[in-house]
């Protein structure tokens, strides 16, 4: 139990996929607009991870190593293509607003990174806790990304006003420039408030050079490299 | 023609990849230390992207539309991208080793690129012909291109600057790539 518990912390807190590690930057820029899309957003992205590391814990001994990268991109997939078609059955609206972003889950750096650095490695129980503590710290930062934006961008919180009127609200926060400079900003007081642990360091990689889900094999890369 | 000429500015410039649809980030970011090493990643990212989207867009219309497979096109596209890469990979190493040797390493990274399985997505989405979306792959990756070299030229005076611990690293490259935005916004009125 204690595991699983430090799973969530680590997820959430240690190693927060977007704020810490800085994966799956595509989405976290793109979708943050509204506090709302954040949680869609972080939602569905939790859904397919949490599925994604138990059948790849499940299968991680019948997968051969040589093939697995393609092997997991065919089951992350498919999964992607099952909450793409839910979402857009039972959730019209979230569908409209996070458009073509659903179907990029697939290439988000969090997934296949998670499979190759934890699921392959780990019981399903502690795999699926994993991913939940990933998910939700996916899903934190994204919606208080898009909180910041929502209320300096538009003068609202959730779809409710919380500036009076008489404040012009900066349009810039809600344009793309915007989601840049938020997520920057988020880092600098990351890095403010951790500046001599380790995680500076980590932030400092910009997500391990990562080119989205091919990161996982960089790292590996790399560390084989090192160890040599 | 003039569509089509629309179509290359509409993508390269005004919707740019990285700076307005936020798609390849990851790489955007990461390989952006260097000016050879980003200038090679973009040739890579045109080779692919335009190749992909060219397959892509006769799949979908000779293959996924016709059976009603739709629902598919994201596994498909895919599947179809990371083969591509690699079958790319091996003929250029045989036939063209100059030119692996400038893109090699890069090849195999752009497989899981966003703005690859982007493009092909979008393309499918507006309902593109097979030319119209070579057109819109080619664009968009000369889009990439540019946004990629350019960063990668400020990063290289950044690195001279003397900034605030909290500011160095990631940080900081963000803040370029958002002034780098803002002033990509002013392409929108070359939407005529």
């Amino acid at each position: 139990m204690k595991a699983c518990l430090e799973r969530l912390y680590n997820g959430l807190i240690k190693e927060n996929p977007t704020l810490v590690l800085m994966l799956g930057m595509c989405p976290t820029l793109a979708v943050s607009t509204r506090a709302m899309n954040g949680i869609g957003m972080g939602l569905s992205t939790m859904a397919v991870l949490i599925l994604s590391n138990l059948v790849i814990s499940l299968l991680r001994k019948v997968i051969p190593n040589q093939v697995r990268l393609p092997a997991y991109i065919v089951i992350v997939a498919s999964l992607v293509t099952v909450t793409e078609l839910l979402i857009e059955a039972y959730l019209p609206s979230v569908y409209e607003a996070l458009g073509i972003y659903i179907p990029l889950i697939v290439v988000n750096c969090i997934i296949l990174g998670r499979a190759e650095a934890y699921a392959n490695k780990h019981t399903p129980l502690l795999s699926v806790f994993d991913a939940i503590g990933m998910g939700l710290g996916f899903t934190v930062a994204l919606t208080l990304a898009g909180l910041v934006r929502e209320v300096l961008g538009s003068g609202t919180a959730f779809g409710l006003r919380v500036l009076p009127e008489s404040v012009e609200p900066i349009g810039i926060f809600v344009q793309p420039p915007g989601a840049f400079l938020v997520i920057a900003l988020f880092i600098v007081i990351m890095n403010a408030i951790g500046i001599k642990t380790r995680q500076r360091k980590l932030v400092e990689q910009v997500g391990c050079d990562g080119i989205c889900g091919a990161c996982a094999m960089n790292c590996e890369r790399r560390e084989g490299g090192a160890a040599e | 023609m003039k569509s089509l000429i629309l179509i290359m500015v509409g993508t390269a410039l005004v919707n740019n990849v990285v700076l307005n649809q936020f798609l390849g980030i990851c790489s955007f970011l990461g390989v952006s230390k260097q000016m050879k090493a980003s200038a090679s990643l973009g040739g890579a990212v045109i080779f692919v992207i335009t190749i992909a989207s060219a397959v892509a867009s006769l799949l979908y219309t000779y293959v996924l539309a016709p059976l009603g497979l739709d629902f598919m096109k994201t596994i498909v596209f895919i599947l179809v991208i990371a083969a591509l890469v690699q079958i790319v990979e091996m003929f250029l190493k045989k036939k063209a080793p100059a030119v692996y040797q400038a893109l090699g390493i890069f090849l195999p990274l752009i497989t899981t690129n966003c703005a690859v399985l982007g493009v092909a997505l979008t393309n499918v989405q507006n309902e593109y012909n097979f030319i119209e979306s070579v057109a819109a792959g080619l664009g968009t990756a000369v889009g990439f291109t540019i946004a990629i070299v350019l960063l990668a030229g400020i990063r290289s005076r950044i690195n001279e600057a003397d900034l605030p611990a909290p500011l160095r690293g990631a940080p900081v490259v963000l803040i370029a790539a958002a002034l780098m935005s803002i002033a990509f916004m002013g392409f929108s009125s070359l939407m005529f």
